[in-house]
């Protein structure tokens, strides 16, 4: 009897629960919202920390010095005394070389994670996908002993012929289109189709013609380059367009994939080719992911400190002409990490808080870039979703 | 997992205890990227003899003064001697750094091995890292713009070249690169043909070309008896008379042993 009971106790508990269960229940549930509740809250307090101390070493340097020298002359002598304190080449040169790294990597990583979601065949995409991403594994200081070791020397020996061959592989597919397009637009007018095609064959030709001499004349232009120092602007932002391109490639192909299956059969539903649907369809409906990607991807280059501080060379100068990536620069970052060790109130304070007014200026960099692409995210969803 | 947990929990629990405890049973020195040959030979040597374990870490004079006034280590190593200010941040702090000479070591004018350049006058060298000559053509060599290359404001190294060859106060120019160690430097000359930079001396091998300043060359020899016009004493600084351990450490170059060591890493005994 006694044992009857207690299973049908047991049956019963299984389902109602007891008065002191369910209180325990309640306190586990709100101590395990408050535990995500404080980790959540804790990283953004860690943000805002690092702005605030960060502010703190970098405003008494404004005080000291003012902002005109900092903003607008590129005289850095910080060890002298007295020092002086221009960065404008050094902000220069980090702009520069995140510009040029973005020049290279975002083609290239948006045309990459097309080709990942949209044409390679799903087993390809598995092995390939991972291998890209193992691009973001290899620590930074590889890189840079890379770029130190063997980028630079092969610049300096063989930059001529390499700057040739770049030039040839990334820019006659586009003269190619760009022949093909035109032709067809001038032609597009004449009504009679044999004229039309003839007037087509005839354009076709004499375009080709005109960018083959242009590849030609410009390759011998390039050809004829000597590389002075391999440890310059160029060199530093091929190498960090590789470090960014696995977040690039990564995040936009995850993007293209959250599109869906339904957008793109509505679009070959329509009647719409595949490179119709890819530039029409789907590109335009995951470019928030795109751009969010792109954003992620600057962060990295213009973040990067230890590929820079070895590849770029450090001289603190605007390249002249302003826009020559054979010549060596500077970035903030770099100058940082270089000029950290000797400065400390021991010798002199200027010296010690104008690094952290450049860290401050990398923060206020990147966080009004983050909020400029999250302004662009939120309005790119507003006029998808027909709002 | 909670295996792996405890091992890392041991492993931090050892960390910890031997920072804590490296007063007194072992030696850290921090300093200068030009005495971090010979520091790490001795503390190999000084660890196989004594049995104390020695940490050796290189990242420039000014840091190793800094680690030395912070505490953080027991010998400061330094390529130059301490600063005014420094001293007095360390009097402040209630540290009081001794020097004491490890060896003397020319500091070599290095360009590529194919540049038919053999020798600068201090007055040429002046000029090109003030940035008023750029051309080898200028210079006696061929018609090439001239890489300028220096070390970093930690460097040791480069406070000597300003002291000891520019001169204080001069400033060197902007387009000049910077160098974040002698390795980086000198693996930049041998392969950059238009390139110039100055290397402790005992980093000077096949790769590079050492050049004469103001007529001598950075033998062993010149440097010594001084006619080498671009030398300098390295340093070990310690927090007061260094007693017991330490005192064994920095005495280590006076001996036979040590002296044998300085000179088979190129760097020339007092």
């Amino acid at each position: 009897m006694a044992g009857e009971s207690g299973g049908e106790c047991n049956r019963t508990n299984a389902f109602v629960v007891s008065a002191r269960k369910r209180t325990m229940q309640k306190v586990a549930k709100k101590a395990g919202e408050s535990m995500l509740f404080a980790v959540a809250s804790f990283v953004a307090v860690i943000v805002l920390f690092i702005f605030y101390f960060v502010a703190r070493d970098a405003v008494p340097f404004f005080q000291i010095r003012g902002f005109t020298e900092f903003f607008t002359s590129s005289n850095w002598y910080p060890a002298d005394d007295p020092g002086e304190f221009g960065a404008l080449a050094i902000i220069y040169g980090s702009l520069m070389v995140t510009f040029g790294s973005a020049l290279i990597a975002v083609p290239m990583g948006v045309a990459a994670a097309i080709c990942l979601s949209d044409i390679l065949p799903f087993s390809i995409r598995q092995y390939a996908k991972p291998v890209i991403e193992m691009l973001a594994a290899i620590p930074s200081v590889a890189f840079g002993f890379f770029a130190l070791v063997v980028l630079a020397p092969l610049l300096q020996n063989n930059g001529g012929p390499m700057l040739m061959w770049a030039w040839w592989i990334l820019v006659s597919p586009f003269m190619l289109l760009t022949v093909i397009v035109l032709s067809d637009l001038l032609t597009a007018k004449i009504i009679e189709p044999k004229r039309r095609q003839q007037m087509h064959i005839f354009l076709l030709i004499l375009f080709s013609f005109l960018s083959i001499f242009m590849l030609f004349k410009v390759g011998t232009v390039l050809y004829g380059i000597q590389i002075l120092s391999g440890t310059n602007a160029l060199n530093v932002s091929i190498i960090l367009s590789f470090m960014a391109l696995p977040t690039i490639v990564s995040v936009s192909e995850d993007a293209l994939q959250a599109v869906g299956r339904d957008i793109r059969e509505g679009s070959y539903a329509l009647g719409a080719t595949r490179a119709e649907t890819i530039l029409k369809t789907v590109l335009p409906a995951g470019s928030s992911g795109i751009l969010a990607a792109v954003i992620l991807g600057i962060m990295r280059a213009l973040g990067e400190t230890m590929v820079v501080w070895m590849a770029s060379g450090n001289s603190s100068q605007i390249p002249e002409p302003w826009f020559n990536y054979l010549q060596s620069i500077r970035t903030l970052t770099a100058t940082i990490a270089g000029d950290m060790g000797e400065a400390d109130q021991v010798t002199g304070s200027a010296r010690f808080h104008v690094l952290f007014a450049m860290g401050l200026l990398l923060l206020v960099i990147s966080f009004v870039s983050n909020l400029i692409s999250e302004r662009i995210v939120v309005r790119q969803r507003k006029i998808l979703s027909g709002q | 997992m909670i295996k792996k947990i405890s091992l890392f929990v041991v492993l931090l629990a050892v960390i910890l205890s031997m920072t804590a405890s490296a007063a007194v049973t072992s030696l850290v020195l921090d300093g200068s990227t030009t005495v971090g040959p010979i520091a790490k030979t001795f503390a190999a040597y000084f660890t196989k003899k004594y049995r104390v374990p020695v940490n050796v870490s290189e990242s420039g004079s000014g840091n190793g003064a800094k680690s030395l006034i912070n505490g953080s280590c027991t010998i400061a190593t330094m390529s130059r001697a301490m600063k005014a200010a420094e001293i007095a941040a360390a009097r402040q702090k209630g540290v009081n750094p001794v020097a004491s000479i490890v060896a003397l070591d020319g500091l070599a004018m290095v360009v590529h091995p194919a540049n038919p350049v053999r020798s600068l006058t201090k007055a040429q060298i002046t000029s090109i890292y003030r940035g008023t000559i750029t051309n080898w053509r200028e210079v006696g060599g061929p018609n090439a713009r001239i890489v300028v290359l220096q070390r970093e404001s930690n460097s040791g190294t480069e406070e000597s070249f300003k002291e000891l060859v520019i001169g204080k106060g001069v400033q060197i120019t902007g387009s000049a690169e910077t160098q974040s160690s002698n390795g980086s430097l000198k693996s930049r000359v041998s392969t950059t043909l238009s390139a110039i930079g100055f290397l402790g001396h005992g980093f000077v091998d096949g790769s590079v070309k050492a050049i004469a300043v103001n007529g001598v060359f950075p033998t062993v020899a010149a440097v010594k008896n001084g006619s080498y016009p671009v030398s300098r004493p390295l340093y070990f600084y310690t927090n007061g008379q260094p007693v017991g351990v330490v005192k064994q450490f920095v005495d280590l170059p006076n001996s036979a042993d040590g002296k044998r060591m300085i000179t088979e890493l190129g760097f020339i005994n007092r």
